[in-house]
């Protein structure tokens, strides 16, 4: 009794006369790769043709600004708990007067720093955030880095630029 | 004096651009079968070494050269060196006897041919000089002290050896039909469109399948293999030298196209030669530009057989070694010998009968066809025998 009935029996015949001069399926062969030969190519030639990564990738990482240009983020912290690469870090600090302008909540983050060696791209802190102020990116790649000392990114890397907004095709 | 210095110079002049000509098919051919292969996988291959990846022979020759040249430690080191050395010269060494174009008439009644040397054994020089290629791999493999290496170079001597029989055996059919051994007479008998290939399909066929196996292209590269050998008879060479064994390999596929062209293709004879050696406005230089143009065509053809050694690279998988031995000794051999007999009964009505050449290529083709019926049916007797048997 077999488990299933998949397995068959291959039962190898003696080669046809065609099969043992070898030729015609040598030729059938090389018309195919022919055929290739003259066929549209698949490769993208990456640094200048790019693909198109659809709305949901999860690139670099941006904290965002509010419509006023305040940092949105209050560092709470449930995105460095929420990172399962342990990548986030942050140092918090109280909002003092005339810094409303600056930062939407009364506390904020005097420092945040981003892994980018130990970041998985998981998109975790982007679930975790309440203030809606970490996103990950879906048109933009994380800038090379060359050397250990350039790895972690603070604030000046990660903070939304007022002249180069970020939005999402679904807030258009 | 005068003539045979101004004549020394125009030869020496000519061998250089030959050389030239050969290594640089040689250095382009490492790209295009990058190329082609790439073509053939829907890729588009090298492309980032100057317009196109041109200029990737050579960032490859740079890369070449920059490696370590490592010498095993107990390995025959002289002889380590000369493997290398011997495949390329040669490898290189093949061309002289090649009639590359017809003649140059260099003024003063200078006549400068375009052929190495015009030796009246000319294509049993070709086969002296790459039966000696085989010591090139053979020293190499056992030089290193290495099993792989050594096994590789084994079965690049037994292949070689094996596949020579049924390729002397096929030249023996052009021989008869031009009754010389001179390359250069090999294509003046063909001249206006006789060509051989109509007179020798088997042959052709036979040889072209004997060239894979001595060049150890796939689908014979068992020497080199790198699934079961790691590399084979080159396993413990690097830089410069293994670039000697991999160019070389190059240039026997570059000249063993052209010795076909040669052979089979009516070597630098096109359409309208006559017509070009007669035109008008050019005067003097027709005659020259004939010629000229025959080199250019004969160096096309042979790129034409280059582009079909890396197609059918590109298409089939390595034989079985049992297999590569059984095709070579009980399906080419006799089938070499058949085409002799074959060739000499059709060159029967010619010579007998006073018939045209026509008849000749007909019998030729009628006796190919004969034989793979009679094949046909004979191996279906077999066949249903077989089958009946088993069940």
């Amino acid at each position: 009794m077999k488990l299933s009935n998949k397995s068959k029996v291959l039962e190898q015949e003696e080669m046809t006369f065609a099969e043992r001069i070898y030729l015609p399926a040598i030729v059938g062969g090389m018309a195919t790769t022919l055929k290739h030969f003259f066929s549209k190519k698949v490769t993208i030639r990456y640094p200048e043709q790019k693909r198109y990564l659809g709305p949901v990738f999860r690139g670099h990482h941006i904290l965002k600004r509010d419509e006023e240009g305040a940092e949105r983020c209050t560092a709470c912290g449930l995105c460095a708990v929420a990172c399962p690469a342990e990548a986030i870090s942050m140092v918090a600090e109280e909002r003092k007067k005339g810094e409303e302008n600056l930062y939407r909540e009364e506390k904020y983050a005097s420092v945040y720093e981003i892994n980018m060696l130990r970041c998985i791209f998981c998109g975790l802190c982007e679930e975790a955030c309440p203030k809606q102020a970490i996103y990950l990116q879906h048109d933009k790649m994380v800038p090379v880095f060359e050397d250990r000392s350039e790895v972690i990114f603070g604030k000046d890397k990660l903070v939304e630029k007022m002249d180069n907004r970020y939005l999402r095709e679904g807030w258009k | 004096m005068e003539i045979t210095s101004t004549l020394f110079t125009a030869k020496a002049i000519y061998v250089g651009i030959i050389f030239a000509i050969t290594l640089g098919v040689a250095a382009y051919s490492t790209y295009f079968e990058r190329i082609i292969a790439a073509f053939m996988q829907d890729r588009v291959g090298p492309d980032r070494a100057g317009p196109f990846g041109i200029l990737q022979p050579l960032a490859d020759a740079v890369k070449m050269f920059m490696k370590e040249d490592f010498i095993p430690a107990n390995s025959n080191k002289w002889l380590f060196i000369a493997g290398p050395c011997l495949s390329m010269l040669t490898a290189l060494m093949t061309s002289a006897v090649v009639p590359f174009g017809d003649q140059l008439d260099l003024g003063d009644g200078i006549i400068l041919d375009l052929q190495g040397i015009d030796v009246n054994i000319g294509i049993l020089w070709v086969f002296g000089i790459v039966s000696l290629g085989v010591y090139g791999v053979l020293i190499g493999g056992w030089a290193s002290n290495n099993k792989y290496s050594l096994i590789g170079a084994i079965r690049a001597a037994s292949q070689n050896i094996s596949y020579e029989l049924a390729m002397g055996l096929s030249i023996i059919a052009i021989l008869m039909l031009s009754g010389s051994l001179s390359t250069k007479s090999i294509v003046e008998t063909q001249q206006n469109g006789h060509w051989n290939i109509l007179y020798q399909p088997l042959g052709f066929v036979i040889f072209l399948v004997c060239a894979f196996a001595e060049c150890n292209r796939t689908p014979f590269d068992l020497p080199e293999c790198e699934t079961e050998l790691i590399g084979g008879y080159h396993t413990e060479y690097s830089s410069m030298k293994l670039g000697f064994y991999l160019f070389s390999e190059y240039i026997n596929m570059f000249i063993s196209g052209a010795v076909m062209a040669t052979l089979y293709f009516g070597g630098y004879d096109y359409l309208f030669n006559d017509y070009v050696a007669q035109i008008s406005w050019l005067g003097e230089y027709a005659y020259n530009v004939s010629a000229l143009l025959g080199l250019v065509v004969l160096i096309v053809k042979a790129l034409i057989f280059v582009f079909i050694f890396m197609w059918v690279r590109w298409t089939l998988p390595r034989f079985r070694y049992d297999q590569l031995m059984g095709l070579g000794w009980t399906g080419l051999i006799p089938l070499a010998m058949f085409n002799v007999v074959l060739t000499g009964a059709s060159m029967l009505f010619t010579v007998n009968d006073g018939g045209s050449n026509w008849m000749t290529v007909g019998a030729s083709w009628a006796g190919v066809i004969i034989m793979l019926v009679v094949t046909f049916a004979y191996s279906e007797m077999k066949y249903k025998k077989k089958k009946l048997a088993t069940a």
